[in-house]
């Protein structure tokens, strides 16, 4: 076999004689003079000159300088090739610039950036299938996304194809989105071409090529760039749907197993004008597992207020659960008619009360001078709640309207740069 | 297995055949194209200089291919309107031989399929549809080529041909295929694109500055 190639060959360019690099080893069919902006036919051996052309803005200036070299997927690449690609949309001109990297291992792939935004992208190995206004590729659906002319516009280096700028044909691109991917056909006279490309970071482009300085920032929302959040909306809903529905079955269970036994209850009378008021009920009993314990205040009240200092204490133990209940009731006439506020019956939870022999100390207060109030206490162990699961509702629906609220936001976005802009919050578009 | 060497009827150099069912080899002293006949070998031509090489794969390299352990022993060289590309022969070491494919390093490895009947150049068109070993494929593109060159061992004889058209053919899930119109029947070739790392390749060319 013939000796190691050498890394470059040495050529000059027909038209001005300013030197030419060559970097893809036999491979290149194009190769344009970056003094001169010659376009050359690198499989003629005298270079033959196709096409000349000026850069109407000056040079473009690749943000990776050919001949950069890094590591990225697994093997050493080199920037071998620049072109800007060029589209119209309703008279408006949007460019983006496409690297062309070589490995003499993996061959060719490229970059593309726009706005800061960078795909890696490589031609597909199986044929993608159209599906209507989607495409299948290797099991997965890409949504079509926008349909444009395209034309190369400028082009340094050198590529193993035939590049022609300002094309009179130009190149009907297709992209189709599945974010982080984006398939994209290449119609070019009767051939397509397919590849596909990944979302990725500037930076990790910057760190991998070593390229000075800091990557571009990313602009707005680029098609098949990735949602930080990392979910789509249906994900978030589906995620709420699962979790709302696990805790409706807890809640259910939570009813049917509730025993409700009422352990205790007594009537009692406060006249708010004695001195010593405190008292302590007798024993009950909380049997079976630990659970929580209603305590139920019914207050014969009118337009007054009884305060109740309550404490449920293990006579074994000497554990103490304090709480303070108020019940008040007031009823009146105004302007707008009769209205009343508060009630005569209060009930409270105490989650989580050990099985054992307990009593409740009791220390009404209210208004002194306004008679005698009867009360009643009534205590119920293992009751159903259902205040904590509306809590807990909430708290699970919250997020997932945030999450549902962000995603759809970035999509709009997403879909706003399409030719399907989303008009709807169901997601419609206006095919 | 190595065969009795066997002296170039050009030059005298020793010809080994690497291959026992090689048919057609180069002489790697004085470039002529041998034919392997019962007791002799037979000069019928000159290989042209090569064309600048750019691929990672040379006569020697090993790999695997769907569990089948191979090493490739030739090649054919083609030119087209967007460059050249190789067409690497296969031996596989439980016998019989395949052709990995490398055009601008996208690679695909294929083995001859019978299949009657194939379609005549004429009535193929892109978009076509056909179906083989239960896969369906597409016709993807249509080729003209020009030998460009051999090199190493080939199991048939390939010295005297100028130009062939190809139908590339491909699948949804990676297949290949390749209708080869260089001879008067055509011939199929079936298999799979498949990606550089996969094949396990061995005995690579190196590339100077490059790792």
């Amino acid at each position: 076999m013939s000796a190691p190639a050498p890394q470059v060959q040495s050529l000059s360019c027909p038209n001005c004689g300013a030197p030419l690099t060559v970097r893809s080893m036999g491979r290149a069919v194009t190769i344009v003079c970056d003094h001169c902006h010659s376009i050359l036919d690198a499989k003629d051996p005298q270079l033959r000159i196709l096409q000349r052309f000026e850069a109407a803005t000056g040079d473009e200036v690749p943000l990776i300088p050919l001949g950069t070299r890094g590591k990225w997927r697994g093997a050493d690449y080199e920037a071998i090739g620049f072109q800007v690609r060029t589209m119209e949309v309703e008279g408006i001109t949007y460019s983006w610039g496409e690297y062309l990297l070589f490995s003499p291992y993996k061959g060719f792939r490229y970059l593309t950036e726009y706005n800061g935004h960078w795909n890696d992208c490589s031609v597909v190995t199986a044929l993608p299938q159209a599906d209507g206004i989607s495409v299948k590729y290797l099991g997965k659906t890409y949504k079509h996304f926008q349909t444009c002319e395209a034309r190369t516009t400028f082009v340094l280096g050198e590529f193993p194809w035939r590049i022609t700028i300002n094309e009179a044909d130009a190149t009907v691109v297709t992209d189709y989105i599945a974010p982080p991917h984006v398939l994209s056909s290449e119609m070019a006279g009767n051939e397509t071409t397919w590849t596909l490309g990944e979302y990725v970071n500037g930076a990790d482009i910057w760190k991998a090529f070593n390229v000075p300085g800091l990557a571009p920032p990313a602009i707005g929302v680029y098609e098949n760039q990735p949602s930080q959040l990392r979910v789509s909306a249906s994900q978030t809903w589906f995620v709420f749907a699962a979790l709302a529905t696990a805790m409706f079955v807890i809640f259910t269970v939570n009813q049917l197993f509730a025993q409700r036994e009422e352990v205790f209850q007594e009537a009692y009378s406060f006249s708010p004008s004695s001195a010593e008021a405190s008292f302590v009920t007798p024993d009950f009993e909380l049997k079976g597992r630990t659970s929580d314990v209603e305590v139920q205040t019914d207050a014969d009240v009118n337009n007054r207020w009884i305060y109740l200092n309550y404490a449920l204490i293990d006579e074994d133990t000497g554990q103490a659960y304090d709480f303070g209940r108020e019940v008040g009731y007031y009823t009146g006439v105004d302007s707008d008619g009769s209205w009343t506020e508060g009630s005569q019956r209060d009930r409270v939870v105490l989650p989580s009360i050990p099985p054992g022999r307990y009593y409740l100390r009791v220390e009404p207060e209210s208004d002194i001078g306004l008679g005698i109030i009867g009360y009643t206490v009534k205590v119920t162990r293992d009751v159903p709640v259902w205040s904590v699961y509306l809590v807990a509702f909430a708290a699970l629906l919250l997020p997932a309207v945030l999450f549902a609220w962000r995603t759809h936001n970035f999509e709009q976005m997403r879909w706003a740069e399409s030719d399907h802009p989303k008009i709807s919050f169901s997601g419609g578009s206006d095919e | 297995m190595s065969q009795p060497a066997a002296l170039c009827p050009s030059c005298g150099a020793p010809i080994v055949f690497q291959w026992s069912s090689s048919v057609q080899t180069t002489c790697a002293h004085c470039k002529s194209i041998l034919i392997r006949t019962d007791v002799n070998l037979e000069k019928v031509g000159v290989v042209s200089d090569l064309p600048p090489d750019s691929s990672p794969i040379q006569i020697g390299t090993a790999g695997v291919y769907d569990n089948r352990v191979f090493t490739v022993a030739g090649r054919i060289i083609y030119d087209y309107d967007e460059g050249s590309w190789n067409e690497w022969h296969l031996v596989l070491n439980q016998g019989g031989s395949a052709w990995l494919s490398d055009a601008q390093s996208q690679y695909a490895v294929t083995l001859a399929l019978r299949a009657d009947p194939l379609p005549a150049l004429s009535t193929v068109h892109l978009g076509d549809r056909f179906a083989w070993n239960k896969v369906a494929f597409e016709a993807t593109a249509i080729t003209e080529a020009r030998y460009r060159g051999v090199e190493g061992e080939l199991p048939f004889e390939y010295w005297d041909k100028q130009e062939a058209t190809f139908v590339d053919l491909r699948s949804a899930a990676g297949d290949f295929a390749t209708l080869d119109y260089s001879d008067t029947e055509p011939l199929l070739y079936v298999g799979k694109m498949v990606d550089f790392d996969a094949l396990r390749l061995k005995n690579l060319r190196a590339f100077e500055g490059w790792s």
